[in-house]
């Protein structure tokens, strides 16, 4: 008895489950099973405009929903994935590609990580430095205490 | 000197965030920049909200600048900018072209005599679609379109008294210096 109703209830879940997850995506009439992969391949690399953080397979905005479509209709016309990331550029700028191009305007994103890896690099290496200098006339591992200007083990200089 | 370097980091640290801070307090995160700006606006042919036989086009349009607001009766935001707009409109020097976005046609015309009609012309366009083609993403959007038809403006979100005066009415005058020799 207690099985059974466990079942009912499980099964009742998942069915809701499939329906929250319908309801972000309303079926569309793909060609064949190729095409939707193709469909939710493309949607997924592309930014929903009004909402930030969705890519427009996820997003149930309004705007993502004709987007959809907009994409779904242009694959029936026969055009390539790169031609409709080139259409929604064209109209909403760089912001829809979840994978920014290379170009000036996007050189600090891409290169900024690197230019404050070289300059955390740079601080460690003078600090390293530094240290070698200090610590060249002192034997480091004698029980002594530590000098004021050396970092102690104890980290509560940082 | 290696005493101080933490506080010297926090401090960067702090000039970093406080700079975040007024940055975004200063620009709207969610405003995408238009790559039509100082395009061609896109061609359209949209029927008219209040007589739906009939059509407007881009080419309908041209020879004179106008201000195309997008809006909708379920855009809440769309209701703070309206009384902006029939404050600010008729001194604007320019034709106001209402956009009725994604809208039925009895709610956008109920709306519209709720709140006033500001608009010189008013089109609709229920399905969306030549929207996108102007990267509308949302409503309230502006577009100041001159005489060719080029964008030469564009802003997302309510038209404030504040926006008004420092950033539309700069660019209309710009537009009118230009027609003028």
């Amino acid at each position: 008895m207690m099985r059974a109703l466990l079942h009912v209830l499980l099964v009742a879940l998942l069915a809701f489950a499939g329906v929250t997850h319908a309801q972000a995506i309303e079926p569309m009439p793909f060609a064949d099973h190729a095409q939707e992969l193709r469909f939710q391949h493309l949607t997924q690399q592309l930014r929903c405009p009004m909402c930030q953080n969705e890519t427009l397979a996820d997003s149930n905005a309004p705007i993502a929903r004709d987007l959809r479509n907009q994409i779904f209709q242009l694959m029936q016309q026969g055009k390539s994935d790169d031609e409709i990331k080139r259409y929604l550029v064209a109209r909403y700028s760089d912001y829809v590609l979840y994978d920014p191009p290379l170009k000036p305007g996007t050189w600090l994103l891409w290169f900024g990580p690197l230019l404050i890896l070289c300059a955390g690099a740079g601080v460690v290496l003078v600090a390293i430095r530094k240290r070698g200098r200090d610590g060249s006339a002192t034997d480091t591992t004698s029980d002594r205490m530590p000098l004021d200007n050396e970092p102690a083990d104890n980290g509560d200089d940082w | 000197m290696n005493r101080l370097l933490p506080f010297v980091g926090f401090m960067l640290l702090v000039v970093l965030f406080g700079f975040g801070i007024w940055w975004n307090s200063r620009h709207d995160p969610n405003a995408i920049p238009t790559p039509l700006l100082n395009k061609p606006a896109p061609a359209f042919v949209l029927p008219k909200l209040y007589e739906p036989t009939q059509t407007v086009s881009k080419a309908d349009l041209l020879g004179k600048p106008y201000l195309l607001n997008v809006f909708a009766s379920w855009c809440v935001e769309c209701g703070a900018e309206h009384p902006v707009l029939e404050a600010e409109g008729p001194t604007l020097g320019v034709q106001l072209v209402g956009y009725n976005y994604k809208d039925a046609p009895v709610d956008a015309k109920r709306w519209l005599a709720e709140h006033g009609n500001p608009y010189n012309v008013l089109i609709a366009d229920e399905p969306g679609n030549t929207a996108i083609d102007f990267g509308v993403y949302g409503a309230p959007e502006s577009f100041l379109i001159d005489a060719h038809g080029v964008i030469r403006y564009k802003h997302i979100g309510p038209l404030t008294p504040d926006v008004v005066a420092s950033e539309l009415k700069p660019a209309i005058a710009a537009l009118s210096r230009e027609a003028q020799p």
